[in-house]
C-alpha cells in the first residue's frame, strides 16, 4: 500500500478492536488508580510505618528512631499480653458464633418469607443504628444492663435477680453485637437472597426435609457471603476498644485496651505498634483463610 | 469635555455616594471582627479547665479565646508536649509531681514569684511547693489541689468501715470495687495501707514487692477500671460501691447531685493531688497567661476552681477561701473548708495525714504501668 494512502488512512486505523482494546484498557486504569492511590497512601504506607515505628525507642516521652528490639522482647515475653491475645481471640470468635447464629434467622427470614418491599424496609431500618454514634449506642447499653437497669428492673417483677451484666464478658458480647449484628443480618440477607430458590424447591419436591434443606442445599449456596460475613464480624470485634472498656470494665483488657495502656503510660507507640502488627497479622491470616475458604471450589 | 478627575477631585455623584456608602456599611462588620479577634490562647489541662465555667468571664474582660486540649495523667501531658514543637502550648496545667520533669526538659518558663499572691497562701508548704522551684528560680504556681481516700457508696459500706482502705475487701462488695485506670494513685494507696507512711513512694525491693501482692488479693474484688466517664457512672448507677484511687473530685460532683456517695481519707492516709499552671516555653501569650495565672489565684477564680463543674478542688489561698464561705457557705461545708472542721483539708495536711502524690522513687514508672497491666490480667 502506498504511503500517501496508509496516512489517510490513519484516523480508521484507531479504531481498530487492538486500539480499542488499548484505550479501554488505559480507561479501566485511570479507574483503579484512585483506589491504587488510597491504599498506598492511607494503607501501605501507614502499615509500612507502623511495622518501622515497632522497632523505635522513646527517650524521655519522645519517640527516636532506631533499629531495636526490645520493644518486641519485652511484649513478647509479657504473659499480660498473651493473656490479652488469648482473651481477645477468644471473645471476638465467642461474638461471632453468637451473632452468625443469631442473625441467621432473621437473615433468612427477610431472604425467603417476606416480600421485596418488606426487606427493602428491613434494611433500611438495619442501617439506622449507623446513624446514631457507636459511644452513645454503647452508653445507653448502661441504662439497660444496670443492676438498678430495664432488664432487672422487668426480670424483679417475676422474682428473679438482680444479675450483674456491666462490666463483664456478657457486657463485652453484648457491645461487640451491638457493632456487628446490623451489619451481619444485611451482608447475611445479601447473600441468601442472591440463592436460587429453584434449587430449595427441587430439594423439597425430592422430600429433603426443611432442616436438611438449610444446612445441605441454603448453607453451602450462599457460603461466600456467609464466610465475609463472619470475618466481618471478627475483624470488626477483635479490633473493638469500646465495648470491652465500657461494658466489659476492662476487666480483663483486650489487646485495643492494651494499646490505649501502653500509649497513655510512658508514651510507648513502639510497644503499642508491637501489639497493633500482632493484630494486623492474626487479621490478615483470619481475612484470607476466610476469603480462601469462601471461594474455594468444592471437592467431590 | 468633561474632564474625569480622580474620586476625590470629582464632585461625588448620587450613585457614587450611594455605592460608597453601602459597599462600607457592608463591610463594617468585617473590620470590626477583624479589629475585635479575641487572642487564641493553647491550653493543656485536664479536663474541664478550659471550659466556660472557669475561662469564660476572663475571656470576655481581656478579649482572648482558650483553645484547650485536654489529657489524663501526667505521662500523657508530657508525652503530648514531647511530641509538639516549642510554643505549641501557651498554658500548662500540669500536676504538681510533674513540674520537675516539665522543667528538667525544658518545657517551661521561669515565672516571676513577685506577680503572685504568695502572702495569701493557707499553707506555708505550698509556697516552696516541691519541683516547683529550682535554683531559687519559680517554675509553676499551684493553684488548686485535692484529695484521695476512699470514695465509697454510703448504702453498702459505712463511715466507719470507709475510714481504712480495708473496706475494700469486704466481702459484701466482691465485684463492686472499681478502679480508676491510673496506676499512680491505686497503688499509691495500697502503699499506703501496707503501712508505708510517708515514704509511700519510695519502696525498697520488699515493700514494692508487697504492695503487688497486696494488690493482687484485691483483684477478686474488681469490678472493673474505668476513666473519668466510667468512674462517674458506675458509682452513679450503683454498679460500683466502692472506689480505689478517686476523691471528692469525682464524688463531689455526684454528691451535689444528691447521689448516696462520698469520700473520705483513712486512717492510713490520703494522697494530695496538685494542680499548678505553667507557661509553655516559647509562648508568645506569655503576659495574658500570666494575667490569666494571677486572675486564677484572685479570689473570684479561686470560688470558680472550688466549684468547677468538671471535678471541684480546694482553695488553696486565704481570701479564696473567704470568698466561698461567703458566696456558698454550704459548698465550703461540704467540703471542709472552713477553718475548725475536722476535715479541713489544711488541718489533714498538717496532722500529716495526707501525702503529696509523687512518682515513685526506687522503681520507674515503667515497672508500675507494666505491674498495672498485669494486674489487670490477673
Amino acid at each position: 500500500m502506498p504511503v500517501s494512502e496508509q496516512n489517510t488512512q490513519l484516523p480508521l486505523v484507531e479504531t481498530t478492536p487492538k486500539r480499542r482494546f488499548a484505550r479501554l484498557l488505559t480507561f479501566k486504569d485511570a479507574l483503579r488508580l484512585p483506589i491504587i492511590i488510597w491504599q498506598a497512601l492511607f494503607f501501605i504506607a501507614p502499615l509500612i510505618f507502623m511495622v518501622a515505628m515497632s522497632f523505635f525507642i522513646v527517650r524521655n516521652y519522645r519517640m527516636t528512631e532506631a533499629f531495636e528490639m526490645k520493644n518486641w522482647l519485652k511484649m513478647m515475653s509479657r504473659d499480660y499480653f498473651w493473656d490479652s491475645y488469648g482473651l481477645t481471640i477468644g471473645l471476638a470468635t465467642l461474638a461471632t458464633l453468637v451473632v452468625m447464629t443469631v442473625a441467621f434467622p432473621a437473615a433468612y427470614t427477610l431472604a425467603f418469607r417476606v416480600s421485596e418491599n418488606t426487606r427493602r424496609w428491613a434494611v433500611f431500618l438495619l442501617i439506622i443504628p449507623f446513624f446514631t454514634s457507636y459511644l452513645v449506642r454503647i452508653f445507653s447499653w448502661y441504662v439497660i444492663l444496670a443492676e438498678s437497669g430495664v432488664i432487672n428492673a422487668m426480670l424483679g417483677y417475676i422474682g428473679l435477680g438482680p444479675y450483674i451484666m456491666l462490666n463483664t464478658q456478657f457486657g463485652t458480647i453484648v457491645g461487640y453485637m451491638t457493632l456487628t449484628l446490623p451489619l451481619v443480618i444485611i451482608l447475611q440477607t445479601l447473600s441468601l437472597a442472591n440463592i436460587d430458590w429453584s434449587l430449595v424447591e427441587a430439594a423439597h419436591n425430592l422430600g429433603c426435609r426443611p432442616w436438611r434443606t438449610v444446612f445441605c442445599i441454603v448453607l453451602p449456596l450462599a457460603r461466600t457471603g456467609l464466610i465475609i460475613a463472619a470475618v466481618f464480624c471478627f475483624i470488626l470485634s477483635f479490633g473493638d476498644f469500646v465495648s470491652p472498656y465500657y461494658l466489659g470494665g476492662s476487666k480483663p483488657p483486650t489487646l485495643p485496651i492494651l494499646i490505649v495502656d501502653t500509649v497513655k503510660s510512658g508514651q510507648q507507640w513502639p510497644r503499642a505498634a508491637v501489639v497493633a502488627v500482632v493484630m494486623m497479622v492474626t487479621l490478615f491470616i483470619v481475612a484470607f483463610g476466610g476469603i480462601a475458604a469462601a471461594y474455594r471450589r468444592r471437592v467431590r | 469635555m468633561k474632564s474625569k478627575g480622580t474620586i476625590l477631585t470629582q464632585k461625588p455623584s448620587r450613585r457614587t455616594v450611594l455605592v460608597y456608602g453601602g459597599a462600607t456599611m457592608l463591610s463594617t462588620p468585617f473590620i470590626s471582627r477583624a479589629w475585635a479577634a479575641p487572642v487564641e490562647i493553647n491550653m493543656l489541662a485536664w479536663y474541664g479547665h478550659g471550659e466556660p465555667d472557669i475561662v469564660s468571664e476572663f475571656e470576655a474582660a481581656n478579649n482572648v479565646k482558650f483553645k484547650p486540649k485536654y489529657y489524663a495523667g501526667g505521662d500523657n501531658m508530657l508525652g503530648l508536649i514531647a511530641q509538639s514543637p516549642p510554643g505549641t502550648y501557651d498554658v500548662i496545667l500540669s500536676d504538681g509531681e510533674f513540674v520537675q520533669q516539665l522543667n528538667a526538659a525544658g518545657y517551661i518558663e521561669e515565672l516571676s514569684a513577685a506577680d503572685y499572691p504568695f502572702d495569701d497562701m493557707l499553707y506555708s508548704d505550698f509556697q516552696k511547693f516541691p519541683g516547683h522551684w529550682k535554683d531559687g528560680k519559680l517554675y509553676s504556681m499551684m493553684v488548686r489541689f485535692g484529695h484521695l481516700g476512699v470514695s465509697y457508696n454510703k448504702n453498702a459500706i459505712s463511715a466507719e468501715e470507709a475510714m481504712s482502705y480495708s473496706c475494700f475487701w469486704k466481702p459484701e462488695v466482691k465485684g463492686k470495687v472499681g478502679h480508676f485506670d491510673w496506676h499512680l494513685p491505686s497503688l499509691g494507696m495500697i502503699s499506703l495501707y501496707d503501712g508505708n507512711g510517708a515514704g509511700l513512694w519510695d519502696l525498697s525491693g520488699s515493700q514494692w514487692q508487697k504492695v503487688q501482692n497486696t494488690t493482687l488479693s484485691l483483684r477478686p474484688q474488681v469490678g472493673g477500671y474505668f476513666d473519668y466517664g466510667g468512674t462517674f457512672n458506675s458509682l452513679k448507677n450503683g454498679e460500683m460501691q466502692a472506689m480505689c484511687g478517686i476523691g471528692d473530685w469525682i464524688t463531689g460532683v455526684l454528691e451535689k447531685d444528691g447521689a448516696p456517695v462520698g469520700s473520705v481519707v483513712p486512717k492510713e492516709g490520703g494522697i494530695q493531688w496538685t494542680e499548678s499552671y505553667c507557661i509553655g516555653k516559647g509562648s508568645e501569650k506569655a503576659d495574658i497567661v500570666k494575667e490569666f495565672i494571677q486572675y486564677m489565684l484572685s479570689p473570684a477564680g479561686q470560688v470558680k476552681s472550688a466549684k468547677m463543674a468538671a471535678y471541684p478542688g480546694f482553695a488553696i489561698t486565704k481570701s479564696g477561701r473567704a470568698k466561698l464561705i461567703d458566696v456558698d457557705r454550704k459548698e465550703a461545708e461540704r467540703t471542709g473548708q472552713i477553718d475548725g472542721m475536722a476535715n479541713d483539708p489544711i488541718t489533714l495536711v498538717k496532722e500529716g495525714r495526707i501525702h503529696y502524690r509523687n512518682i515513685p522513687v526506687q522503681q520507674s514508672l515503667e515497672d508500675w504501668n507494666d505491674f498495672w497491666s498485669e494486674y489487670k490480667n490477673a
